[in-house]
């Protein structure tokens, strides 16, 4: 079976994002940028199912301008087999509908058995291209994933829901898209930067793929959060109960 | 234009968030109506006929729907959608799950976590884990949404008249099934809707460390929430992570024993109203967000506080 991973350049979880001051977006100038946390545990899902001996090839795939190659050569270090680069222009405008548009034309040309996304970038939240690709695709989803077993009619997979957790058994080819607690990936060491050189990232892009992939919404403006008013330190438990009393909360 | 609020229900019971959800839709102009799917769903039917604001209540009430997959329920969705200039579900993990998919087999975006209405093509969502706030604009001609429950007031869950229009399609998933479910029994108040919140993170230590949460929640007759290294630590349940990744609450009261407050924590309760943190780090980022902050060792402090309550 081949599973393609769909991986996303995003900034680096610990950065302190901050809003342009012309309101126009947030500020990524100089910062940091990774590898989407949850793109990565879906990664490394991927390498451990063919460790497992249940995958023979993990392909990864990023849609974004030239930079994302980075992060797919981080995906070929963590132990993808290749790469594919879906190019778009610098100030391409795609939303979750648009880059699910592009991934689902090139599902279409790899036939994986499996795609295995994040379950959400945490640079805009959306928590879509997963559902979206599995719709425009057909196929059974498997979301918010922290357990998977690929069993002979296909995969069963847990979900992490507001209720508890959930087991769905989903026929493949199938979607499923990862929760925090899949995995923890694994440490990248210098010989596998090395070994990753070789590996190759192969290049296309939305003319080739024949889509004409849809904008998303339009950002019209970026704003700080309100701040909260700055609070207190009290001195002690009997302190703090009286204040919380004075605040009519107990 | 004319809304269609996709309704929660467990068992026949409305989630509560579905009420938040009907405030959203309140905000937009037009008539509303509310879908309700699962089976043997009688009771959540009759709580939802008298809901305020709602034209008409369309039942899809059969078996293939008792597990509430995406995979049919997005069909479905499609199937009663002409007519509706917006589409409307709770940013729960079912929202989640089965509002992207609609909204690609309708060919159009989906705006996530809206937390306020501007207009009705208008709307603000967190991102970037809540440091900044969006304002974007949909063309799609129908907006498909997922809100944030805490970001709306519910409406009164009595005095509405709707009518009750039972759908006729039948839709199947044919290729997902439904395993079983663990989920989660609790005579506390439902973490995302509660006035109370206790909090307990890495700080507690250990799962045995974590019963002084239950006690204190037990006192203030609150909720039980948690950090996400509390619940990769094993103390507790993944449905009790608040955050980013987890649930956003809004309480009256939100108390933090033994949380840092990393900002992916802060993202789901920095807009409680009162936040209380007991941390022995005087310089835990926790306080910075924190109304009263008490610097002490928790297994001191919080003994001492339930002796008080
Ligand atoms: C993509 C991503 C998503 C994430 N999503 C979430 C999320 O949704 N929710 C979430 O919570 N986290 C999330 N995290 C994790 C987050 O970054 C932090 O690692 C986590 O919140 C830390 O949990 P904590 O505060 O319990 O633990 P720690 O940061 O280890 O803090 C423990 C605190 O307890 C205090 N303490 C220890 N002993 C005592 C004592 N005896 N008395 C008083 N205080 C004590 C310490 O001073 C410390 O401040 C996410 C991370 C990533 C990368
Ligand atoms: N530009 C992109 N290229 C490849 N995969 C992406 C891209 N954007 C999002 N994804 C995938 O979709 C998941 C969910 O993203 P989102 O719906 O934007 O929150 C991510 O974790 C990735 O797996």
């Amino acid at each position: 079976m081949k599973i393609l991973v769909p991986i996303k350049r995003v900034i680096d979880y610990n950065v302190r994002v901050r809003v342009k001051s012309d309101h126009s977006d947030v500020d990524l100038a100089n910062v940091k940028m990774a590898i989407n946390p949850f793109c990565e545990i879906a990664v490394e899902a991927a390498v451990r199912l063919r460790e497992d001996g249940k995958a023979d090839e993990v392909v990864a795939v990023s849609v974004g301008p030239k930079a994302v190659q980075e992060q797919l050569r981080t995906a070929l270090a963590m132990g993808a087999d290749r790469a594919i680069w879906v190019e778009t222009a610098e100030d391409a405008d795609l939303g979750p509908l648009g880059i699910a548009q592009l991934l689902a034309a090139l599902v279409r040309e790899e036939q994986p058995g499996l795609v295995l996304l994040g379950k959400q970038s945490i640079d805009g939240d959306n928590n879509q291209v997963g559902q979206m690709l599995a719709g425009l695709l057909g196929y059974p989803q498997g979301t918010f994933v922290s357990g998977l077993e690929v069993v002979d009619e296909g995969i069963e997979v847990v979900r992490e829901v507001d209720g508890g957790l959930q087991t769905l058994a989903l026929r493949l080819p199938a979607v499923i898209t990862t929760d925090l607690r899949l995995n923890t990936p694994r440490f990248i060491r210098a010989p596998d930067i090395m070994k990753s050189r070789r590996k190759p990232i192969a290049h296309t892009g939305a003319e080739q793929l024949g889509v004409s992939p849809a904008a998303g919404p339009r950002l019209l403006a970026v704003h700080p959060p309100e701040p909260r008013a700055g609070g207190i330190r009290v001195e002690s438990v009997g302190e703090l109960l009286e204040r919380l009393r004075q605040a009519q909360v107990i | 234009m004319r809304t269609l609020v996709i309704a929660e229900q467990d068992r026949g019971r409305l989630a509560p968030a579905t009420l938040n959800v009907l405030g959203a839709a309140g905000e937009l102009d037009g008539p509303c109506d509310l879908l309700v799917v699962g089976h043997d769903c009688a009771a959540a039917i009759e709580s939802a006929r008298v809901l305020p604001g709602v034209e008409r209540v369309l039942v899809a009430d059969a078996p293939v729907y008792a597990d509430r997959l995406a995979e049919n329920l997005a069909e479905l969705v499609v199937a009663v959608a002409p007519g509706y200039s917006h589409l409307l579900a709770a940013a729960s993990t079912s929202g989640k799950d089965l509002m992207p998919r609609a909204a690609a087999l309708l060919g159009v975006n989906q705006v996530s976590e809206v937390i306020a209405v501007e207009s009705p093509a208008r709307f603000r969502r967190p991102i970037y884990a809540g440091n900044a706030i969006a304002t974007v604009e949909s063309d799609d001609p129908v907006k498909v949404l997922t809100v944030r429950q805490t970001a709306f007031a519910a409406v009164e869950p009595a005095g509405g008249t709707a009518e009750v229009v039972e759908l006729e399609q039948v839709i199947e998933a044919v290729a997902t099934r439904l395993v079983g479910e663990q989920l989660a029994e609790s005579e506390r108040p439902e973490l995302t809707s509660a006035r109370v919140v206790v909090s307990g993170g890495r700080g507690l230590g250990s799962r045995e460390g974590f019963e002084l949460v239950y006690r204190l929640a037990d006192r203030l007759d609150a909720a039980v929430g948690a950090s996400r290294a509390a619940v990769d630590a094993g103390f507790v349940a993944n449905d009790l992570q608040v955050g980013q990744t987890g649930k956003v609450v809004a309480p009256e009261l939100y108390i933090a024993l033994g949380v840092s407050g990393a900002i992916q924590h802060l993202a789901g309760m920095k807009d409680s109203k009162v936040v209380v943190a007991i941390n022995k780090d005087p310089d835990a980022p926790i306080f910075e967000v924190a109304d009263y902050g008490l610097v002490a060792d928790l297994f001191e402090a919080v003994p001492e506080l339930i002796e008080a309550l």
